[in-house]
C-alpha cells in the first residue's frame, strides 16, 4: 500500500505564480476537507496567489476571509512545535514548512486531516492516543551525581540521544505507520515510531538506569514493526527513526532473551548505578541489582 | 450552571509552557492536587521557540562567573528598572534549576570534560547559556512535560480560560473556560491559581509570537483586580526574519551573533561600531580587530558591539534602515556565512540553517540573512512579590513572561528560560502552600459563572456583527504604527483613542457557525485580552516620559533618573484601565556596591 500518494506534488516544483504589475494575480484553488466525526467532504476555495507563502498562510487567508469557522491547529509557524500536521495532496507534512512554490499551483491543492487519527473537525484530529502512550513509558531515571554535584557525559555519547530529542511531536510518523494507520485495533499494544524514538533515547542515555526491554517487546509491540521506513521518510526533523531507534531496539530486545549481562555492560559503563528513586525500583527487574560488569565502552548499535 | 462540567483542585496552572509546567511539577510534588490548563496541545507552547539557551552562572566555561556577575549583568541590561530581589533570586537559583533539568532527562551540549557547555550571548559578561544547539526551549519544555507526565499531573488541553472566579472576600478561587474542541464550558474550582500564560505579541503586527500570545493571563489578572507593572516595556528582538512575508517576524536566534555573526548595512559596513552607547563603552570593543579577537580570548579583549543588549541593537538597526541603508526587503544583513565554516554553522545553528533553507530558500552558510526587529517579549507584566510570586490579589500567582519585574526595562537573552524555571518553581511552591493552608472546599459562585458564560457566548447572538479578524488586523496595525519601537506623545494619544474605538468594535463582533472548534469565536474572545494589554502598554508608554530599555520615546530620548525609580502601575478602576507611578523596591547597600566596582 502506498501511503505517500502523490510524489509529484512536491517532487516537481512549478515556478511560483507571482503577481505582476498590471496583471490580475493568478488564482489558487484550494480543496480543504470540511467535516467532523460523522463525515464530510472537500470544499473548494478560490483565492489570489501571493508570493512567498506556505500552505498554512493560504489556509489562514481562507479562514480570515472566507471561512472563519475553519478549524486548523497551529502554533509556532516555524516547524518547531509540530502542531500543523496535515496531508497536502495526500502527503503528510507540516503546513507551515510547505512552501507554495514547491507545489504545482496550476492544479487544485488538497489539504486533508491526518488519516491515522479520528477527525474532530476539519483539519483538526484527535491525537490523544499519543498522550496515552507517553504515559506508559517509565521516566528517565539517572544514577547518582558525581562528587562535585555534576553529571558527566561526553558529547559523542549524547549525540544520538540528542537526535531523538529533536522530535517536535508532530506525529506524522504515527500517522503513516502501517501497523496502526488502518488498524485501530493495534493501537492498545503498540507505541508507534515517535515513542520508539523516545524509548531508544532513554535506553541509549548514558545516565539512565532502567531496563525497559520487557515493556518494549511485550506491551509496546516493537515486534509489529516491519521496518518499511515510512516514519523516517516523513520526519520533518530528519530523525532516522527506523535505522537509529527501531532497529537497535529490536536488537536489544532480542539480545535480552539471551544475554542480559551484555545489555548491562552497554547500559551502565562507568560504575554501578543503584536504584535511588522508589518509582525507578518498581520498574527495575531483579537482574539490575546484580554485580556490574563493564564491557563495551559504547553502545554497539551506534551508527 | 448546575449542568456545567466542574473540577476541584488545590492549584490550577493556566499555561503549559516552561513556567506553567515547572510550577505544576513543584505544586504537585508539594502534595497539592494540581492541574494544568492550556490553549494548545501539551508540548506546543511558545517555549519551544526559545533557541539560544538558558542563562545560569554554572561557571563551566568561565570559572570566574558567579551569581553576582549574572545579577549585575541582568540589572544593567534591564536599565536598573528590575525588581532587584527577583534578579537576585534568579541569578542565585538558576544553576540549580538547570542541573535539576538534567536530572529529569534534559541533554545539554557538553564541554570537553563532560559538563554542560555554555555559550555567549548579548549582555552576559561570560559565556553563560546552557544550550542544546539552537533548540534549547524545546529541550526545556519537553523535559518539564515528561516530568509532569511522570508525576501524573492532569492536563486540560485546548481549553481557554475566559475569566477568573472570586470569593466574596475578594480572593481568586477558580476559573471558567471552554473546551476549544466542543465549545462547552468548564469550571475549575481552586484554592490557588497560577498564571503562566506567556506573552502578548499577537497584539502587534510583526512578532515572533504564536497565535497563543494574546495576553490572556495579563488580562485575566487585570480583570480580577491585580496590578500590572511597566507594561510599556516590550522587547523588539533585533533579529527577526523580514522575508518572505509569511515568515516576517520569525525569530533568528541571538546565538548567530554569539557564534560570530555580524550585522552589516547595504554598504557592507559593520554599523554597530557607530552605535556604542556611553553606558557600555568601557566593556565594548571599538575596533573590528579587537571585537574579532574576543570570540577566542575573552579575557584580554572586549566584546563586539553586535552583542550589546537587545534594545540597543534593535534601535541601531532601526536607525540604519531609516537612513536608507537597509536590505532589499527593508531589513539589514546578518552575516555568518563569510565568517564561519559551513560545518561550524550547521553544527552550532542547525535549526536556523533549516528555517532559512525551508522558508526563505536562503543558505545561511553561503549568503547573509535579511533581518529586522520583531516584537518578541514583554518585560512588564503582572506585579508579583519576588519571593513568592504572589500577585496583589489573594490566591493568584504569576510566573514567567506573564509576570513583571524580573527583567526591568529590557531582558537579556537566555534570562527568560532561567526565569521560567526559577519563578515557575517558586510560584508552584507558594501556591501549593497557600492551597494546603486553606481548609475546606471552594464554593463556586454560580451567578458569576452564569454571567461569564453568557458574555462569552454573546458573539453568536451577533451573526451579522463585524468579522473579528478585521478588528484584530486593525488592532495590530494600530499598535505596530503608533506604539512600536520608537514612540512619541502625539502618536500614543492617537493610539489611546483608537483603542477606545477598537474596544467598541470588538464588543460588537459576530461569530458564524457553531461552537465546535470555531477559531473565529476563539479570536473574538482573545481580542478582549489583547485590547486590555494594548491599553496597559499605551497608558504606561504615555506616562513614562523617558527612554529606557525597550521603551523609546522620540520626544524624551534620554533616561530620566527620577523615572528610573518608579514602576508604571496599571490597574482597573471603575471599569477603566488607569496608570499610576509607584516607587521601585530599594536595593540593599551590599548589592549596590556590585555596581560601583570597576569592570
Amino acid at each position: 500500500m502506498a501511503i505517500v500518494t502523490d510524489e509529484t506534488a512536491t517532487a516537481t516544483p512549478a515556478p511560483e505564480a507571482q503577481p505582476q504589475a498590471g496583471e490580475p494575480a493568478p488564482q489558487l484553488t484550494m480543496r480543504l476537507w470540511r467535516g467532523d466525526e460523522t463525515g464530510g467532504e472537500f470544499a473548494e476555495y478560490q483565492l489570489e496567489s501571493l508570493g512567498g507563502e506556505v500552505v498554512l498562510d493560504v489556509v489562514h487567508r481562507i479562514q480570515a476571509e472566507q471561512a472563519p469557522d475553519l478549524a486548523v491547529r497551529w502554533n509556532c509557524k516555524a516547524g518547531k512545535c509540530g502542531s500543523c500536521s496535515a496531508e497536502i495532496n495526500g502527503r503528510p507534512r507540516l503546513m507551515c514548512m510547505t512552501r507554495m512554490s514547491t507545489i504545482d499551483t496550476t492544479q487544485p491543492i488538497t489539504v486533508s486531516p491526518l488519516r491515522g487519527n479520528p477527525v474532530i473537525r476539519d483539519l483538526v484530529t484527535d491525537v490523544s492516543y499519543n498522550f496515552a502512550v507517553a504515559r506508559k513509558i517509565p521516566p528517565f531515571t539517572p544514577g547518582p551525581r558525581e562528587a562535585d554535584g555534576t553529571y558527566r557525559m561526553s558529547q559523542v555519547d549524547v549525540d544520538r540521544v540528542q537526535e531523538f530529542r529533536k522530535c517536535i511531536e508532530c506525529f506524522l510518523c504515527q500517522n503513516v505507520c502501517h501497523v496502526i494507520r488502518d488498524h485501530e485495533e493495534n493501537k492498545p499494544a503498540f507505541a508507534g515510531p515517535r515513542y520508539f524514538a523516545r524509548l531508544a533515547e532513554l535506553e541509549m542515555h548514558p545516565l539512565d538506569t532502567l531496563d525497559r526491554r520487557e515493556l518494549i517487546s511485550r506491551e509496546l509491540g516493537i515486534g509489529l514493526c516491519n521496518i518499511t521506513k515510512c516514519c523516517t521518510e516523513v520526519c520533518p526533523e530528519g530523525i532516522h527513526i527506523t535505522d537509529n531507534a527501531i532497529i537497535p531496539l529490536k536488537e536489544r530486545v532480542v539480545d535480552a532473551r539471551y544475554d542480559p549481562i551484555a545489555w548491562l555492560g552497554r547500559k551502565i559503563r562507568r560504575k554501578p548505578a543503584p536504584m535511588s528513586a522508589a518509582e525507578a525500583a518498581s520498574y527495575a527487574p531483579a537482574s539490575k541489582t546484580g554485580e556490574f560488569i563493564s564491557l563495551d565502552p559504547r553502545p554497539v548499535d551506534k551508527a | 450552571m448546575a449542568e456545567l462540567e466542574t473540577h476541584h483542585f488545590d492549584v490550577i496552572v493556566i499555561g503549559a509552557g516552561g513556567a506553567g509546567l515547572r510550577a505544576a511539577v513543584e505544586a504537585s510534588a508539594a502534595g497539592a492536587r494540581t492541574a494544568v490548563v492550556c490553549k494548545s496541545l501539551l508540548g506546543k507552547a511558545h517555549t519551544v521557540m526559545a533557541e539560544g539557551g538558558v542563562a545560569a552562572a554554572l561557571g563551566n566555561v568561565w570559572p570566574e562567573d558567579n551569581w553576582k556577575v549574572h545579577f549585575r549583568d541582568t540589572m544593567r541590561g534591564g536599565k536598573m528598572l528590575n525588581n532587584w530581589r527577583m534578579a537576585q533570586l534568579h541569578a542565585q537559583e538558576a544553576p540549580d534549576r538547570v542541573l535539576e533539568l538534567e536530572e529529569w532527562g534534559a541533554v545539554f551540549d557538553r564541554t570537553a570534560d563532560g559538563r554542560i557547555l555554555q555559550r555567549d550571548f548579548g549582555g552576559h559578561r561570560y559565556a553563560r547559556l546552557a544550550h542544546v544547539g539552537d533548540r534549547t526551549g524545546l529541550e526545556l519544555l519537553r523535559t518539564c512535560q515528561q516530568r509532569a507526565v511522570a508525576l501524573g499531573i492532569e492536563v486540560f488541553m485546548e481549553c481557554k480560560i475566559v475569566r477568573l472566579l472570586k470569593s466574596p472576600e475578594g480572593a481568586v478561587n477558580g476559573a471558567v473556560g471552554f473546551w476549544r474542541e466542543s465549545g462547552k464550558f468548564v469550571v475549575f474550582a481552586a484554592k490557588s491559581v497560577i498564571i503562566a500564560s506567556g506573552g502578548v505579541g499577537k497584539t502587534w503586527k510583526f512578532t515572533s509570537n504564536s497565535w497563543e500570545g494574546t495576553g490572556d493571563g495579563h488580562a485575566l489578572a487585570l480583570w480580577a483586580g491585580a496590578d500590572m507593572i511597566d507594561m510599556e516595556c516590550v522587547q523588539f528582538h533585533p533579529t527577526g526574519m523580514v522575508w518572505p512575508p509569511s515568515a516576517r517576524g520569525l525569530l533568528v536566534t541571538e546565538g548567530v551573533r554569539g557564534d560570530g555573526g555580524v550585522l552589516r548595512n547595504s554598504e557592507g559596513r559593520r554599523f554597530m561600531f557607530d552605535y556604542i552607547p556611553e553606558f557600555y563603552a568601557k566593556e565594548t570593543a571599538d575596533t573590528i580587530e579587537e571585537g574579532d579577537q574576543w570570540y577566542d580570548n575573552k579575557k584580554d579583549f572586549r566584546r563586539p558591539p553586535e552583542l550589546l543588549p537587545r534594545d540597543e541593537v534593535a534601535r541601531s538597526i532601526n536607525s540604519e534602515i531609516k537612513a536608507g541603508r537597509g536590505s532589499p526587503h527593508g531589513g539589514i544583513f546578518l552575516d555568518i556565512a563569510s565568517r564561519r565554516s559551513e560545518e561550524y554553522i550547521k553544527r552550532r545553528l542547525p535549526s536556523m540553517y533549516h528555517q532559512f533553507k525551508e522558508l526563505a530558500d536562503v543558505d545561511i552558510t553561503k549568503e547573509p540573512m535579511e533581518i529586522g526587529p520583531t516584537l518578541h517579549y514583554i518585560m512588564g507584566g503582572i506585579r508579583v512579590e519576588a519571593d513568592t510570586a504572589a500577585t496583589t490579589v489573594e490566591g493568584l500567582y504569576a510566573a514567567g513572561e506573564a509576570a513583571g519585574g524580573m527583567h526591568g526595562a529590557n531582558r537579556l537573552g537566555g534570562n527568560s528560560l532561567s526565569d521560567l524555571l526559577v519563578f515557575g518553581r517558586r510560584a508552584g511552591q507558594y501556591a501549593a502552600e497557600h492551597a494546603l493552608g486553606s481548609p475546606g472546599d471552594v464554593k463556586v459562585d454560580e451567578a458569576q459563572v452564569d454571567s461569564i458564560v453568557e458574555a462569552a457566548l454573546a458573539p453568536f447572538g451577533r451573526e451579522s456583527g463585524e468579522n473579528p479578524y478585521t478588528v484584530h488586523h486593525d488592532l495590530q496595525e494600530t499598535m505596530q504604527s503608533l506604539v512600536g519601537i520608537i514612540r512619541t506623545e502625539s502618536e500614543l494619544v492617537e493610539a489611546r483613542e483608537k483603542l477606545g474605538e477598537l474596544s467598541e468594535r470588538a464588543s460588537a463582533v459576530g461569530s458564524e457557525g457553531n461552537r465546535w472548534f470555531n477559531p473565529g469565536w476563539h479570536l473574538a474572545l482573545d481580542l478582549e485580552s489583547m485590547l486590555a494589554v494594548a491599553q496597559c502598554t499605551t497608558l504606561g508608554a504615555l506616562e513614562r516620559r523617558e527612554s529606557r530599555g525597550g521603551h523609546t520615546r522620540d520626544d524624551y530620548p534620554k533616561a530620566d533618573p527620577e523615572l528610573g525609580k518608579v514602576n508604571m502601575v496599571t490597574r482597573m478602576s471603575d471599569d477603566k484601565v488607569v496608570v499610576v507611578r509607584e516607587p521601585l523596591p530599594e536595593m540593599p547597600d551590599e548589592l549596590k556596591t556590585l555596581f560601583e566596582e570597576a569592570h
